[in-house]
């Protein structure tokens, strides 16, 4: 069906309202006013709000913000809780955990001159400085395709709105707008649906490892004030995932933020092979170790929500540039897995490619280019140092466990300062990963007791999470067939497992089972887009404004 | 001392029932209890309203400008009346005084309390917000308090009152720039589900949009709307304006069956405001069960039929 | 014709509610804000009014902080022709809001005030039947269903009884229920072009209007929990039960 689109054109058009898109935006914006010009940008964001969609621990290094705008304090950005101590446990069972000296805390870890921040606040801020410099900043409207015309990225297509269930136009039905400019800078986040197209388009990946993933599961608790120590970081790895083992791999963390607020969450790598597995419930169960436990008694749970991460780091990035734009942040890969921080690598990397393209567009240049610029620039960054810096991380970790691979990661990073003679690689991609249902073992989880652990509808109720309900699917499945066919009986269908949201579910007996996707549901955490094992589920933007709604996330 | 006027709903000769409820709450303030009665001709209500149990007197109002509850046109002879020391007035929270009652405290210079849910004194009360998602206990400023009664927060009370009729004449000014027309009553057949006092939901174990029928048949049976769960829509069985709960609709009808209806939390959201939950689900560890009044532990296809048949 | 429409920064109507542990209020801070949505059908009708050609000019109102102007711009860019932002920092309870907002029906001379029922987020269903009555107008509250012919309207209202149909004489107060329509899709473009349409601010004072003595609140918690009831084995003694309750 063709459709009469309106089109806008600008300088620069941002996809993703994160701390990369938002960093790109105001960067163009202050350089063009350092050179009394204009540079048009427009942000497009998916997310009913700015900050909508945005779920992070998060522990915040500044240092990017300080680079951005050095009067942060002034323009009252939300950093209000600097770290105020670091521990780190190696859970080793359901109630036993051994606390790290500090000593052996590798220096990536360490934690001073940090904030505990809600990045979808400190997003919120920022959306507000970029509007200040001029940036059009359109929430609830998501980017659905990317306009390429001759190889050249030309844009992006803005999703329609008002197509009912089967595709077809409602009495609302409002085309998507074409907002075309001179270069297009994509800062979706991990697994971006267009970063993932422009990947595949552009080979961009074929000199780098494959990407690895994980998803971050977190809730926001308030706890009585005597169990709250403002500040503190609880950094743990093991239990209930694999401490010596490679199978189930991860972390956890328990930020105590402000007003009585514990952020607590835990990380689990999607290279995990027990089909069984189930991020959710391992998070539940997580809960009642006697170390988080303390914290949490008592308390009330008021926020849920899950993101998949890009921990690939160094070795995985793809290449930055193609013709008419590049990758920003997680699009790209930019985090940071040794300090499990993307938040500032992000924003820079964000800045770099603002520059790189404002300098060329104010030198003239009429966009449509592989921008090189930023690719030089980033590697002449402390980002791209601090990235070589952690390579073997991941890899070492998928390697050799968490505790041995920890211990490399030490000595690596303390003794060698991130700068080890050689590079560990990763080449199996997380999809592949699973072993068959009937060779792994069933995991039996425990009831969620409704008080430190819960099930999966109540805690995605907490997400605030909205679709409107008569639209078309969007988590395509490229062959219909293979959940029942392939997935139930080799692998269980792990999708009804690694969904943090419960979107896909069996449900009926014999002739009449069937596979259900409560598309409603859906937190935007792109898990089942990165984990299925016939790599058969596509998640694509559904219409705009839906999505999580989390608050201080 | 509390001197307490209620604006009496009426309507064809009957008076309206919130008025009951309106007089239970204005027994919590303590004091003397008036009523208003204003209508073409005043005095079949005014007896009725004098039966109220903890009324003293009924103002008997007749007017022809009265014949229909016109707001524009009640509400300078409220403000009147209201003028005669009198402490509290109140109405009950229905259209009828939801539409009313602004409009009078207006005229006497007041912020108005909505929605009054319980009363703690003269001056304090609970009343919801944020679609009852947060109960406030409010102070009231000096000056009269007007306020309108939560018709689910309070029990009507009895009828065995026989309180004096004193007919009043109003002195004002009334407009002429609303005319009545007419009052139809709700053509559909089925009532709207977010207005009706009944509703039947099913949900997933329904299996199929066939299966509702059970669901339409026993709703028919007792004058109720049918909603369904988020699970039943997804499937497909009914379509998506029947939704009840976090994203569709939230109700709060008197009486609500969830038939077949695990109890998801955001269905649990929408229907919370109900007065009385029914549930009948064969699974005796489905959630729904521990919000229910009433529950059932057995197979819908067995037990709906039966229950249609026996109601 | 020139027709006001008021609308109301609120808590959007998906945010999940949180009160806070100290009782002092719910949690309005870093969540997400919106037009209250029965704002947004009194928007909507008054577009539709334009379009219909009854109306000539939309004027968008709003009272509250800074952060009131994206709401106003979401109004302009429903069609709001323009926006005037009485700026106040404070809380506004409805009787001085409605002063105000009579204050700006007079200066502007409209003849048609629009409104939602109530907001969203203190339910009080009382600013627009206050305007009409400062005003000494007529008001039609409940609106389902609008039809403006020179100098009168005819409106549907749904009332507890059923569907009532008034005819009011201009200039009045309409204040717009869930069924009067659907509002529209904005779009991006008008999204765009609203951000050029003008928003004149003023005062509360500016308009002659003080806040008097409010309602106090001293509590705020949330609403207590459904407890489990009790369990039947039978239809019959479902049936009993239910008889007995009164509800059959």
């Amino acid at each position: 069906m063709s459709v009469e689109r309106d089109v806008m054109e600008y300088d620069v058009v941002v996809v993703g309202a994160g701390p990369a898109g938002l960093s790109a935006a105001c960067r163009l914006k202050q350089q063009a006013e350092a050179a009394g010009k204009e540079i048009s940008v427009c942000v497009v964001e998916k997310g009913s709000e700015v900050g909508a969609h945005i779920l992070s621990g998060a522990v915040f290094e500044p240092r990017a913000l300080n680079e951005l705008f050095p009067d942060w304090k002034d323009k009252g950005a939300p950093l209000n809780v600097p770290v105020s101590g670091d521990d780190i446990y190696f859970f080793r069972s359901a109630d036993k955990a051994l606390r790290m000296p500090n000593l052996f805390v590798p220096k990536t870890m360490h934690n001073e001159g940090n904030y505990i921040v809600s990045l979808g606040n400190l997003c919120r801020w920022l959306g507000q400085q970029a509007e200040a410099l001029g940036v059009e900043i359109y929430p609830g409207f998501a980017a659905q395709t990317a306009i390429i015309e001759d190889g050249v990225v030309k844009g992006i297509t803005v999703g329609d709105m008002g197509v009912n269930r089967e595709g077809e136009h409602k009495p609302d039905f409002t085309p998507g707008m074409e907002l075309r400019a001179k270069y297009t800078l994509f800062a979706e986040g991990c697994r971006g649906h267009l970063g993932k197209q422009l990947i595949r388009q552009y080979q961009l990946d074929k000199d780098a490892d494959p990407q690895h993933y994980a998803i971050g599961i977190k809730e926001i608790w308030t706890v009585p004030a005597a169990q709250h120590k403002p500040g503190l970081v609880v950094h743990g790895a093991g239990w209930p995932l694999d401490l010596m083992g490679t199978d189930a791999m991860g972390g956890s963390f328990l930020y105590h933020f402000e007003n009585n607020q514990v952020l607590v969450g835990l990380i689990v790598d999607l290279s995990y092979t027990n089909p069984h597995l189930s991020p959710f419930d391992e998070f539940q169960r997580f809960k009642h170790h006697p170390v988080i436990a303390q914290y949490l008694k008592g308390g009330t749970r008021t926020s849920y929500g899950a993101r998949a991460i890009c921990k690939g780091g160094f070795n995985s990035l793809p290449q930055m540039v193609f013709p008419g734009g590049a990758l920003v942040g997680c699009d790209l890969g930019t985090m940071n897995f040794a300090k499990i921080k993307g938040s500032h690598t992000a924003m820079k990397s964000g800045m770099l490619a603002g520059e790189a393209v404002a300098e060329a567009l104010l030198a003239g240049d009429e966009g449509g280019k592989a921008l090189s610029s930023y690719v030089d620039k980033f590697k002449a960054s402390w980002l791209y140092d601090e990235l070589y810096r952690s390579r073997n991380f991941g890899p070492a970790l998928h390697k050799f466990g968490a505790l041995i691979g920890g211990a490399i990661n030490y000595i690596e990073q303390n003794w060698f300062g991130g700068k080890f003679p050689w590079t560990f690689h990763d080449l199996k991609p997380d999809h592949a990963t699973l072993k068959l249902a009937a060779e792994s073992q069933k995991i039996v989880y425990p009831k969620p007791d409704g008080k430190l652990s819960f099930d999966k509808l109540s805690s995605v109720f907490l997400s605030s999470t909205n679709h409107e309900e008569d639209q078309p699917v969007h988590l395509q499945l490229k062959d219909a067939t293979i959940p029942l066919a392939k997935n139930l009986p080799m692998y269980d269908e792990p999708a009804q497992r690694y969904c943090p949201a419960g979107v896909y579910e069996i449900v009926g007996e014999g002739s009449g089972r069937r596979f259900q996707i409560n598309a409603q549901n859906c937190v935007h955490c792109k898990t089942c887009d990165i984990k299925d094992p016939a790599q058969n589920i596509n998640w694509v933007a559904p219409e705009g404004g839906g999505g999580p709604n989390y608050a201080n996330m | 001392m509390s001197k307490i006027l209620i604006v009496a709903e009426h309507a064809e000769g009957k008076l309206n029932s919130g008025v009951a409820k309106t007089v239970a709450a204005a027994k919590g303030l303590g004091g003397e209890i008036h009523v208003a009665v204003l209508a073409a001709d005043a005095a079949a209500v005014a007896d009725q309203a004098a039966k109220l149990d903890g009324v003293s007197k009924v103002l008997a109002v007749s007017n022809a400008a009265n014949a229909q509850p016109v707001a524009a046109v009640l509400a300078p002879q409220v403000v009147e009346l209201a003028k005669n020391g009198y402490t509290h007035v109140l109405f009950p929270g229905t259209t009828f005084g939801k539409d009313l009652a602004p409009r009078v405290a207006a005229k006497l210079d007041v912020q108005q309390i909505s929605d009054i849910m319980a009363v703690h004194g003269a001056t304090s009360f609970e009343r919801p917000i944020y679609a009852g998602n947060a109960i406030t206990t409010v102070e009231a400023p000096a000056g009269t308090v007007v306020a309108t009664v939560r018709q689910a927060s309070f029990q009507a009370v009895g009828a065995g009152g026989s309180a004096a009729v004193e007919t009043v004449s109003v002195n004002a000014a009334l407009p002429t720039h609303t005319r009545y027309v007419k009052l139809e009553a709700q053509k559909s057949e089925r009532p709207d589900l977010q207005a009706a006092s009944r509703v039947v939901s099913g949900g997933r174990a329904l299996g199929s949009s066939e299966n509702f029928k059970v669901i339409y048949e026993f709703a028919d049976k007792i004058g109720a709307a049918v909603g369904a769960s988020r699970a039943a829509v997804d499937s497909g069985y009914v379509p998506n304006d029947m939704q009840v709960g976090q994203t569709g609709k939230i109700i709060a009808p008197e009486l609500y069956f969830a038939v077949g209806i695990s109890g998801a939390i955001q269905h649990l959201a929408g229907i919370k405001d109900a007065r009385t939950i029914v549930a009948i689900n064969k699974d005796p560890e489905a959630p729904i069960f521990e919000v229910a009044d009433i529950g059932l532990v057995g197979d819908l296809f067995q037990v709906l039929p039966e229950l249609t048949q026996k109601v | 014709m020139k027709a006001l429409v008021s609308v109301k920064r609120v808590v959007d109507y998906n945010v999940r509610i949180q009160v806070k542990s100290d009782g002092s209020g719910v949690v309005t801070d870093g969540v997400k804000h919106s037009m209250n949505p029965f704002d947004e059908i009194a928007m909507e009708e008054a577009v539709r009014l334009k379009e219909k050609g009854k109306v000539t000019e939309i004027v968008a109102v709003t009272i509250g902080g800074a952060k009131n102007e994206e709401t106003l711009r979401t109004a302009l860019a429903f069609g709001a022709d323009r926006a005037i932002h009485i700026k106040e920092d404070g809380e506004v309870q409805p009787l001085t809001a409605a002063k105000a907002l009579a204050a700006a029906m007079k200066k502007e001379g409209a003849q048609l005030f629009l409104c939602g029922k109530q907001a969203i987020d203190d339910d009080a269903n009382q600013t627009g039947q206050m305007v009409a009555s400062l005003l000494d107008i007529a008001q039609a509250t409940f609106a389902s269903k609008v039809e403006v012919d020179g100098a009168k309207a005819v409106v549907t209202r749904e009332v507890d009884a059923g569907l009532e149909t008034l005819e009011i004489d201009l200039p009045a107060v309409i204040t717009t229920d869930l069924r009067l329509n659907e509002p529209r899709y904005l779009k991006l473009p008008d999204i765009m072009k609203a951000k050029k349409k003008p928003i004149e601010t003023v005062g509360l004072g500016d308009l002659g209007v003080t806040a008097g003595a409010g309602v106090k609140t001293t509590k705020t918690v949330p609403p207590p929990s459904r407890s489990k009831g009790v369990m039947v084995k039978t239809v019959d003694e479902l049936v009993a039960a239910l008889k007995n309750k009164g509800l059959l």
